[in-house]
């Protein structure tokens, strides 16, 4: 990183992209909005917002931080055989299968100690597997376009691609969350 | 490498953080279930909670990896020393852009809300809070970040794998913890809702 370690440069580095990314965010926030009244009557449902919006951003941005190395070392070809790109595609989805069952049972047993849980198990797992699988698939596809779309607009992935597929993943995860609860409870 | 032999080593390297942060977005959760009459009298405030999140971990995870980049570059010593202008700058721009962002995020809510003919709390409720939660959740995050990336780098570890993991599992805590106390404050000062 290049800038200058001033109060003034940083900023001036960091506050566009900061409140681009916010207007994004507040998409994801307008998606709660619209179910808010279900959220708050299943509090289950409500403690999974934080861990699915973070788990989701995790995933991408942990996929992104690997293709731009990847990239940056010249070992990733954008080629549907290309071995760096299918191995960790694969490990997204299997990271997402591991991951999300946990955040189901966690969001229904830490409710269930509260002494508020007025949703089975089966719903709240439902709910968090398939919003986490969809979104997995969803994360790679996300992040492989914006790596591509670095490349070819000959943009550093490491300052663009990070911080966007963080942030569209947030959404993303919200938006399936939403889907998933429309489909499930 | 086989694309079986990149996806074990991607999933091997990903899982602690992951791990981790899946602890913290629970707690996170927690906090949140427990404020559902908050959520209910400030109206907009759901709206909010992804991007006050967001923005603790947008703006300190930046300020983590500004660290690591200069703790390798030998710019900056692994010492809090007050004197250290380049780490003071950095902290002061860090907590200056999480709270720019945090009002910002806070008036584009009452925007959008009104423009869409929903319902929102005021503007100065909605902005104190933003204010409250972003100033505590700032000067803890910036107390964290420093403290664990330079403890880590003394001790020999990799500042740059510390501060992922770190930033999305006291962020997420912190974020809505603080956000819980900046309601009950605002309200205090305002009256309920």
């Amino acid at each position: 990183m290049s800038t200058t370690w001033s109060v003034r440069a940083i900023t001036r580095a960091m506050l566009p992209v900061l409140l681009i990314l916010t207007l994004v965010e507040l998409g994801s926030g307008l998606v709660l909005g619209r179910f808010e009244s279900t959220l708050l009557r299943y509090p289950s449902l409500l403690v999974l917002v934080p861990v699915t919006i973070g788990t989701a951003g995790n995933l991408g941005s942990i996929l992104a931080a690997r293709l731009s190395t990847a990239f940056h070392l010249g070992t990733l070809s954008f080629a549907a055989n290309d071995e760096t790109l299918a191995g960790n595609a694969v490990a997204t989805v299997a990271l997402a299968a591991s991951i999300f069952p946990l955040v189901g049972l966690g969001a229904w047993g830490l409710t269930a100690l509260a002494g508020s849980t007025n949703l089975p198990l089966s719903t709240v797992l439902a709910v968090s597997v398939a919003s986490g699988l969809s979104l997995a698939v969803l994360a790679v596809l996300v992040t492989v376009v914006a790596t591509y779309a670095a490349y070819r607009f000959e943009l550093d992935p490491d300052d663009v691609v990070i911080p966007v597929v963080t942030n569209v993943c947030d959404v993303l995860g919200v938006v399936l969350l939403y889907l998933a609860v429309l489909l499930f409870v | 490498m086989s694309v079986q032999a990149v996806a074990v080593e991607a999933y091997r390297e990903a899982l602690p953080a992951l791990g981790a942060s899946l602890v913290g977005g629970l707690l996170a959760g927690l906090v949140l279930g427990g404020m559902r009459s908050d959520l209910q009298t400030v109206e907009g405030l759901l709206v909010l909670v992804p991007a006050l999140l967001a923005t603790r971990g947008n703006v300190y995870g930046s300020f983590g990896a500004r660290l690591a980049t200069g703790l390798h570059q030998g710019l900056i010593e692994p010492r809090v020393r007050a004197g250290d202008r380049r780490l003071r700058a950095a902290a002061a721009a860090a907590l200056a852009n999480g709270v720019a962002t945090s009002l910002f995020a806070a008036a584009a809510a009452v925007a959008i809300l009104s423009t869409l003919g929903l319902p929102v709390a005021g503007l100065g409720r909605l902005l104190g809070i933003a204010l409250v939660a972003g100033l505590l959740s700032g000067v803890t995050l910036t107390a964290v970040v420093v403290a664990v990336v330079f403890a880590g780098y003394r001790r020999g570890h990799n500042p740059d794998t510390l501060v992922g993991p770190l930033v999305t599992t006291t962020g997420d805590v912190f974020g809505v913890l603080f956000l819980l106390i900046a309601v009950r404050t605002v309200a205090l000062l305002l009256g309920a809702a």
